[in-house]
């Protein structure tokens, strides 16, 4: 029994599970209605539902991350992208003469989510083709972006009244949220295509080491090109999903700090930073406890001041957890002695396998 | 490329070492965007004008200085930008709400910023925990802190503060704030120490290579603390002179500080690998990104947000002279091999 629990301890998922289910469930004692699902006027409803709704924008941009991440690089341009998707479609929506005509919403979602594709060939070009240092490489848009979303929007706050786009982030189908739909759309589709195909191994292999996959034969570039379009792709979905759901497009706030909670949902759901190895059920999971924290923060009735406090300490505190290295200083300091050289934390080490 | 320079060097004494020529090039655009600002607008060739930049930019100049040393080390802070609003709110708070002196304040709050980067310096090193996860949770703590202070703007009415803000220090008929001058002191220490003390040189080295700093038997535990304490009080004394050019505290000051201080190391020449890099880069590239605000306004019928636009596409051209010059790794920046990748997470 306890061996199991010691394997069950070290599965990789194990973390991010119990801090959701203690999230969650502490929520139980401040409202004990939390876990209710109910199915009102076709839709349904309930604080679950709720967490699965705001967090779908968070989901597939930390999805795109996730896949990039595992090439060992990393994308800081997808809150901007968020913001000129938003601001590209608001802008093609307001232009038109009924606001309401479905193909005019169709062009406008289509060429935006274009954009959005140019954008993540253009930060894969610079990954792949130029070979800048992925962080470089994606700062430049994330700088720039946040200014080209304010020209789209020439500084203002565009607001539209199309009900067909506000389906997409706020509307039902078979009485789910549209917007948890294409989040689920797009994650199976991740999953299929990565875990069911080669395509995932080839992805770990170019983050474990690029030169060595394209001397045996792997395409390398093309691959890290098409994780970024990739990436590009769901900011722009997280983007349009965004300015529907409040039915307006801020060039300066939109997606703010998306991609700093991405980037975290991806290190809470255990895929490493330094690439060769990533889990999308575990960013899911990722993005999720960081949308279950912030309503959690809500529904208990903390002051919303202090929501990044308690963001910073469960941040921190998951991190810790995850790290081999705290767990060794910490957990097995009863039984080593307590002089372990500093020197052992300098050698590569290799995460227990799963 | 760099056969290329090699000749030149031989031939001409005079031309410049290649870990010089980035630095060089940003002198160049700094040059280049003066003498374009004073061909254009009548008003800009008065050298006042280059002060009001360093007037305008002293804050960011201390804050961008501090990140110079954690960018050196191989590192990154994302928590400058709140440490700064932190810095502003709790000088505001102790002055003139709890009615503290100045004296007491003063030390107190640089002192909580360089505790600030020190805990996260530790919890990088001795965790192993990326540098870009443990800076991100310090950046939501500050910021969440500043919250718990308050939510709105607190003006301070302080005499020293009021002092420092209003003080004019006047030559020849130009003008700098005391901050100017603050600042500049510490871009010379800063320099002093990068190029002539043991910490400088175990900085570049942990930087270039961590496990070869190791084996040199260079203390990095003690340096790679030190340089996230050094960003930790240079971001609080940042917030410090902030709170003078404002005379205020606000827990929404300096959003995306953090980002003007990595462009403006990037733009000065510095490897976000580590390594190389000089603060005489940094004073530049903040001048750089002074000047093209000044320019705007100078311009008068562009939009704020073309700073953004201009923003990235030097950083873009600077890149690119990087990669152009071959200033980098030899074992290539893109896809670092797993020797160098575990770096970011020791």
């Amino acid at each position: 029994m306890n061996a199991r629990l010691t394997a069950a301890a070290r599965h990789r998922l194990f973390w991010p599970v119990l801090v959701l289910a203690i999230l969650l469930l502490s929520n139980l004692i401040f409202t004990p209605g939390f876990f209710k699902v109910e199915v009102r006027e076709g839709h349904l409803y309930g604080s679950l539902i709720d967490i699965l709704r705001f967090g779908a924008p968070l989901i597939l941009v930390a999805l795109g991350m996730t896949l990039v991440i595992a090439t060992g690089g990393i994308d800081l341009s997808v809150g901007s992208v968020v913001a000129i998707c938003g601001a590209l479609a608001c802008l093609m929506i307001s232009k038109e003469a009924d606001q309401n005509a479905v193909s005019g919403v169709l062009i406008a979602v289509g060429l935006a989510l274009g954009l959005a594709l140019v954008l993540g060939l253009w930060n894969g070009f610079l990954v792949a083709g130029v070979g800048i240092q992925p962080i470089i490489a994606t700062l430049i848009l994330m700088v720039a972006g946040r200014g080209l979303a304010q020209l789209i929007t020439d500084g203002q706050i565009i607001t539209i009244n199309s009900s067909p786009y506000e389906r997409i982030g706020a509307g039902y189908l078979w009485t789910m949220p549209v917007s948890v739909l294409i989040a689920l759309a797009v994650t199976a589709a991740a999953v299929v295509l990565t875990r069911r195909s080669a395509l995932g191994m080839l992805l770990e292999s170019v983050g474990g080491n690029a030169e060595a996959s394209r001397l045996s034969g792997i395409r390398s570039r093309q691959i890290t090109l098409t994780v970024y379009v990739f990436c590009g792709l769901c900011a722009g979905i997280a983007g349009l999903m965004v300015s529907s759901n409040v039915s307006g497009a801020d060039g300066n706030n939109a997606g703010l700090f998306i991609e700093l909670d991405a980037i975290l949902a991806v290190v809470i759901g255990g895929t490493s930073l330094a690439g060769g190895r990533f889990s999308i059920g575990g960013t899911v999971l990722g993005a999720l406890i960081i949308q279950a924290l912030s309503t959690t923060i809500y529904t208990v009735g903390v002051p919303p001041e202090i929501t990044l406090l308690v963001k910073a300490l469960v941040v921190t505190a998951v991190c810790l957890i995850q790290s081999p290295a705290f767990r060794a200083k910490v957990f097995r300091r009863r039984s080593r002695p307590p002089t372990a050289p500093a020197v052992a934390d300098e050698q590569p080490r290799v995460e227990v396998p799963v | 490329m760099s056969t290329l320079m090699e000749t030149a060097r031989a031939k001409l004494p005079w031309w410049p070492q290649q870990r010089h020529v980035p630095v060089l090039a940003t002198l160049g655009l700094l040059v280049l965007m003066y003498a374009a600002g004073a061909a254009n607008y009548r008003a800009f060739s008065d050298p006042q004008v280059i002060l009001n930049v360093f007037i305008d930019n002293a804050f960011l100049l201390v804050v961008a200085v501090g990140m110079t040393f954690v960018i050196l080390s191989g590192g990154i802070d994302l928590s400058v930008g709140s440490v700064v609003a932190l810095s502003t709110m709790l000088s505001a708070d102790l002055l003139e709400n709890k009615g503290w002196p100045a004296f007491v304040v003063l030390p107190l709050v640089l002192a909580v910023g360089a505790l600030l980067g020190f805990g996260m310096g530790c919890i990088i090193h001795y965790f192993e925990i990326q540098p870009f996860i443990v800076t991100l949770a310090g950046m939501f703590l500050a910021r969440g802190l500043c919250y718990t202070i308050s939510t709105s703007s607190i003006p301070i009415r302080d005499g020293f503060w009021t002092w420092m803000a209003e003080a004019k220090i006047r030559f020849a008929g130009y003008r700098i704030s005391t901050s100017v001058v603050i600042a500049l002191v510490v871009v010379l220490v800063a320099m002093y120490v990068l190029s002539y003390t043991r910490l400088g040189r175990s900085t570049y080295a942990i930087g270039g290579n961590p496990q070869n700093a190791l084996l040199m038997g260079l203390p990095v535990a003690r340096t790679k603390i030190t340089v996230y304490t050094i960003s930790g009080f240079c971001s609080a004394l940042g917030g410090v002179l902030f709170s003078f050019y404002t005379s205020s505290g606000y827990g929404l000051y300096a959003v995306g500080m953090e980002l003007d201080a990595i462009a403006a190391v990037v733009i000065g020449g510095t490897l976000l690998t580590g390594g190389t890099g000089y603060v005489i880069g940094t004073v530049l590239g903040v001048l750089v990104l002074g000047l093209i605000q000044t320019i705007i306004t100078f311009q008068g019928d562009l939009s704020s947000w073309w700073t953004r636009i201009v923003v990235g596409i030097l950083l873009f051209a600077f890149i690119l002279l990087q990669r152009v010059i071959g200033v980098r790794k030899p074992t290539g920046a893109a896809h670092p091999p797993p020797a160098l990748a575990s770096r970011s997470s020791t």
